[in-house]
């Protein structure tokens, strides 16, 4: 039981270890968040691979970035910034709102 | 304001459900409103602290601090839940033969109270540190103030209500059969909430998705859809799941329900679920 867990706990820090170089290559995309709106609305990152999406949010308020297609959802705190990481992607559309101000926060990720 | 309210109503609505289910689960037990109280309470207190200190937080850990939060805590109410499932299992027939041999209520001694009472404050903690932080940002946007605390306080009593909703319902089921009921549920919650963590930590790119999308049932039951919200917050329900949540779910059910099986054998008897 003891070995098991430690074997276990070993695999898990190779997995985080060997999740981290590959990380650090891949190529980064911003998207700014300001007066409750994306810029870009649409943003296109490339398909088949992980890419690293940076959220800058220029407004005072808090947002809470969400999408059911990316199934990713991440606070993000008033003048702060936040990466998320996504994929890899099959190519096509994802769509992604604001949940805090849904009516105006909306945008898309395009993956080619 | 209707915008609001449909905001807190979703945040609080699976805190109001996991109250409820909480509250059926602890049925019998003397002192157990002190407890889920004291639950509830914690959980806001705890909001409040974690929504202070949202950008900190969300800075922590090259950036995962959010995530591994909250899958940190979603995987402590597992434990709990297995914990009392587990304990019930050696348990809950002489309770439940006990509670119908004198027809109402009865004080069970120690039950393991604390376990539920931290998932009660977990799950408040979790969801009432975005509503605090939504309401947060709506008030520092502009919003005007009474629009928005009538639309907060709507979308609260409209969650509570439902919470209250499944408990009465849960009454209703008889007392031979109630807790193997609620040991199901709770198995299934913690079934969900452990596929939920899976998500964060894949998000924090601590373990594999195994498959983007499994299946895609959302023209069927869209998860967003009222249903589809009841459905995910009580036993799981992913329209369009990654792999590796299918697979923490999978592998909790059969650790919880295995060792319930085990523990309830052991007492000479078959497990209560």
């Amino acid at each position: 039981m003891k070995a098991r867990s430690i074997s276990l706990g070993l695999l898990a820090l190779l997995a985080v270890g060997a999740a981290l170089p590959a990380q650090a290559a891949d190529a980064a995309y911003t998207l700014v968040i300001s007066g409750h709106r994306f810029e870009p609305r649409e943003l296109t990152v490339p398909a088949g691979q992980r890419v690293k999406l940076i959220i800058d949010n220029r407004d005072a308020s808090a947002e809470e970035f969400e999408s059911h297609d990316l199934r990713r959802e991440k606070i993000i705190p008033g003048n702060t910034k936040a990466t998320v990481w996504v994929g890899p992607l099959p190519a096509g559309e994802y769509r992604f709102f604001g949940e805090f101000h849904g009516d105006t926060a909306q945008g898309k990720l395009i993956a080619k | 304001m209707l915008g609001s309210a449909l905001i807190v109503f979703r945040e609080v609505l699976e805190a109001a459900l996991i109250v409820a289910i909480v509250m059926g689960a602890t049925r019998g037990v003397a002192g157990r409103g002190r407890w889920v109280a004291g639950g509830i309470a914690g959980g806001v207190l705890g909001a409040v602290i974690v929504a202070v200190f949202a950008g900190s937080i969300s800075d922590a850990v090259e950036g995962r601090g959010q995530e591994l939060l909250n899958a940190s805590i979603l995987l402590a109410a597992v434990a709990m839940l297995a914990w009392h499932n587990i304990w019930m299992s050696a348990h809950g027939r002489a309770l439940a033969t006990q509670m119908k041999k004198v027809g109402h209520d009865v004080s069970a001694g120690a039950r393991p109270l604390s376990a539920l009472a931290l998932v009660t404050l977990f799950a408040v903690l979790r969801e009432g540190s975005e509503t605090v932080l939504f309401l947060y940002s709506l008030a520092a946007s502009g919003s005007q103030g009474p629009a928005l605390a009538t639309g907060a306080l709507l979308g609260l009593a409209a969650g509570a209500a439902l919470g209250v909703f499944l408990y009465r319902g849960l009454l209703a089921i008889p007392i031979g059969h109630f807790f193997t009921f609620t040991g199901w549920l709770v198995l299934l919650l913690a079934a969900g909430l452990a596929a939920n963590a899976a998500g964060y930590l894949n998000q924090a790119g601590l373990v594999p998705a195994l498959s983007q999308q499994l299946w895609d049932s959302s023209g069927l039951l869209n998860q967003q859809s009222l249903p589809g919200t009841l459905l995910h917050i009580l036993v799981g329900y992913n329209d369009r799941p990654m792999g590796i949540q299918l697979l923490f779910y999978v592998i909790t059910l059969i650790v919880i329900w295995g060792l319930m099986y085990l523990v309830g054998r052991s007492h000479g008897r078959p497990a209560t679920a």
